[in-house]
């Protein structure tokens, strides 16, 4: 499909893949949840993964900044490059790869600490900012991209805990984007939100396109249809088609990636 | 009727009632349980219920008032010439008291026969020998007076039993009549039945609140009367404890709270880092084999009784740590027994509470905050550090609260690892004790019971009950106000 990722992260040609999986398999046990799965993941984009429940998306998700790693008897095998990259080698510290990949979950998860600190956590940990003034910093462009600066710049030491839902998601997105990733993973972000909030998210997705890889799970057709550049059909572990979203919606190649789209299976 | 049979003949109509309510209703819906309001089951506990609950309730409140009702009827017609001068008629009632219980137990066993006593008139040499046979103890010899209203006193009880007995019976037969005439298959049982069960539970409930009341009110009277005989501000201020049980003693509760809480820290200091640390790691490092060993060994901990903590500090802990600071040592320690020693053997006995309590509480910190914390790259001890930690912190600190309590209300441990002297002192290698420990020797004692010296336990008590409940309730407060967090 794509060539091995020659190109360095400067260039920023449309084909720029920044994520490459070959040959994935994952088993939970003795269940085998992900199976075969290839994929060329490209910077600068949207790419949705799409399918009914239990089909293996959040768990392949999660493969790509090795949360699966704290859950005790999942096993992956395979191979999954960033940036030419093998994240699963020994060398690679799966702490400094979270760092790279940023992850947003399912239910807004924000820490039961004021919303500067929530913000700040991630920047603190890698030590990021040299000075509270850099810090400070570093937390208003995080609001700012998180397009929630204007709600909460008033009040950031109150309980993150203590804003709305959508709200406590973006400052999520917020979090993830302070610590400068290049590419950021949502598992159904929206899921838990009102259409309004939803439709914050999804404006701000778009704009997140401009400066990262995004990979977002999604139950709602039409939300990938609106969001993503490019979507993945998994079925039962299988990853059955991947193209761009509007060959997928409009002329899927095949059978099963139709019914689903067309709500005959899931 | 022996109280005994009465119970037997009510339970056993209420379970009589049960089979043919159940069979009457059944009877009524033409056998087919589709016609009924309710399940059979419910018109059979129906008329249990309605035969059984009333009459029992009677007969235990019967039993409550009868006491102070022949009391007061016998101590009416008690002449007055019974009263010896520096006597009262409550000492004379208890003589009355005795000697009709002395007579009741004479007859039970045999020895004596109604004939024997009515026949004893004027006799009264031997009575004190005969009842002491029976294992019953008179003070002094018994008068005429003394008999007269001693049978007054079982003739009034006698009959008060009696009465009482047809009244239960009466009540339980007009329950399952009603109840059974009321039984029919539009009637509805269920709805009763599950009013009745509420009614039981709140009966159940209040027992439990009245008996807390009554805990309280008893030490409340006695600490009030510790208080007329002993100055209050000496009590709450004096630096001194010395009891002397011939008169002027010195009693000031500082030391000994000073003791409590010297020996609190100590095993707070002990408990606290050992319990967290291990709830930590049960909940965020083991692996579930680990954890399913360790955890229930851990707890085994809180099952030891804790005399038998006592003796670890007494024949272990103490000659240990003398051995280190004794003499032969260091030279700080004189004997085994020190605030030390109990402390460290009550940290010991906490661990538990602390890292039980501590481990669910960690447990409860929802998977989302984990995931976000190393989603963004922090590592393990980072995330328990930064983030779950200060998550569960509320539900630790009433964790260890609630050990301070346990730690502050703890006696055996004290007696036999701290020694027995009251001192205020700073140095962890001396010998002091607490409150409660005081509470035990001040009680123990042949003191007199209306004496300052014994009283005191009741003030030392209230003290360390108000102490203790106000932990209790900050606790619960604290944790409380957690659970709002994540629900």
């Amino acid at each position: 499909m794509y060539d091995a990722p020659q190109v360095t992260k400067q260039e920023t040609a449309v084909t720029d893949v920044k994520i490459q999986a070959s040959d994935v398999q994952v088993y939970y046990g003795g269940n085998h949840a992900i199976k075969d799965v290839s994929v060329a993941i490209d910077d600068k984009t949207v790419t949705a993964f799409i399918g009914p429940s239990g089909c293996g998306k959040s768990t392949f998700l999660r493969c790509l900044n090795r949360m699966n790693d704290t859950i005790d008897i999942c096993r992956v095998t395979g191979d999954i490059r960033i940036d030419g990259e093998d994240i699963y080698d020994k060398r690679v510290d799966p702490v400094q790869l979270r760092a790279k990949v940023g992850m947003v979950f399912q239910k807004p998860n924000p820490f039961p600490k004021s919303i500067y600190d929530n913000i700040a956590y991630g920047p603190r940990i890698h030590g990021m900012a040299r000075n509270k003034a850099e810090l400070d910093e570093i937390v208003e462009k995080a609001l700012r991209r998180g397009a929630i600066w204007d709600e909460v710049k008033d009040r950031l030491d109150a309980p993150g805990t203590g804003l709305s839902g959508g709200q406590q998601q973006r400052l999520c997105i917020a979090r993830a984007v302070a610590t400068e990733p290049e590419v950021l993973l949502m598992d159904e972000p929206c899921s838990a939100l009102d259409p309004i909030a939803t439709a914050q998210v999804e404006e701000l997705i778009d704009e997140l396109r401009q400066n990262y890889a995004v990979v977002i799970v999604t139950h709602s057709m039409q939300q990938a249809a609106r969001v993503s550049q490019k979507t993945a059909f998994f079925h039962l572990g299988n990853l059955v088609e991947y193209d761009d979203t509007s060959k997928i919606f409009t002329n899927p190649e095949d059978s099963r990636t139709e019914s689903y789209i067309t709500g005959r299976i899931g | 009727m022996p109280i005994l049979w009465l119970t037997v003949i009510v339970l056993a109509l209420a379970a009589l009632g049960y089979v043919i309510g159940r069979r009457r209703a059944l009877a009524s819906g033409d056998g087919r349980i589709r016609n009924l309001h309710s399940l059979p089951s419910y018109y059979g506990s129906y008329v249990a219920m309605m035969t059984g609950v009333p009459a029992i309730s009677l007969m235990l409140l019967w039993l409550l008032a009868q006491p102070f009702w022949v009391n007061s009827a016998v101590l009416a017609d008690l002449p007055v010439s019974a009263v010896a001068d520096g006597s009262s008629s409550s000492l004379v009632m208890s003589d009355v008291r005795r000697l009709a219980d002395g007579l009741d137990r004479a007859v039970a066993q045999g020895v004596m026969t109604e004939a024997d006593i009515d026949a004893m008139g004027s006799d009264l040499s031997g009575i004190r020998t005969r009842l002491g046979n029976v294992g019953v103890a008179l003070g002094s010899d018994v008068s005429t007076d003394i008999l007269t209203s001693a049978q007054d006193y079982r003739t009034k009880a006698a009959t008060g039993r009696l009465v009482m007995s047809i009244l239960v019976l009466a009540v339980a037969i007009v329950g399952f009549g009603w109840a059974y005439q009321r039984t029919h298959k539009d009637f509805r049982a269920r709805n009763v039945v599950e009013r009745g069960i509420r009614y039981v539970l709140i009966a159940a409930a209040c027992i439990a609140i009245l008996t807390t009341i009554g805990i309280v009110l008893s030490l409340v009277f006695n600490a009030i009367a510790f208080f007329r005989v002993y100055p209050a501000s000496d009590f709450f201020f004096s630096l001194t404890w010395s009891p002397s049980f011939g008169g002027g003693s010195e009693l000031g509760i500082l030391p000994l709270l000073w003791g409590t809480f010297y020996i609190s820290i100590i095993a707070l200091l002990v408990a606290v880092p050992i319990g967290l640390f291990s709830a930590i790691y049960l909940a965020e490092y083991a692996g579930p084999k680990v954890r399913g060993v360790a955890k229930p060994l851990l707890e085994v901990l809180a099952g030891i009784p804790t005399i038998v903590y006592g003796l670890f500090a007494l024949l272990t802990v103490g000659p240990f740590l003398l051995g280190i600071f004794g003499p032969d040592g260091v030279g700080w320690m004189q004997a085994g027994t020190a605030v030390i020693t109990a402390g460290l053997v009550m940290g010991i006995m906490l661990i538990p509470f602390v890292s039980s309590l501590s481990d669910d509480i960690i447990n409860a910190v929802p998977q989302a905050l984990r995931d976000g914390s190393y989603g963004l790259g922090a590592t393990k001890s980072e995330t328990i550090r930064q983030v779950i930690l200060p998550a569960a912190l509320p539900g630790i600190v009433g964790a260890i609260l609630l050990a301070a309590s346990r730690a502050i209300g703890e006696t055996m441990i004290v007696v036999l690892g701290a020694g027995a002297a009251a001192r205020l002192d700073l140095n962890p290698f001396e010998a002091m004790t607490t409150v409660t420990a005081k509470i035990v020797s001040q009680l123990t004692g042949d003191a007199d019971f209306s004496s300052p010296e014994a009283l005191v336990a009741f003030a030392l008590g209230m003290t360390l009950f108000i102490v203790t409940l106000g932990l209790n309730v900050f606790a619960l407060y604290i944790v409380r106000k957690y659970r709002e967090q994540y629900e």
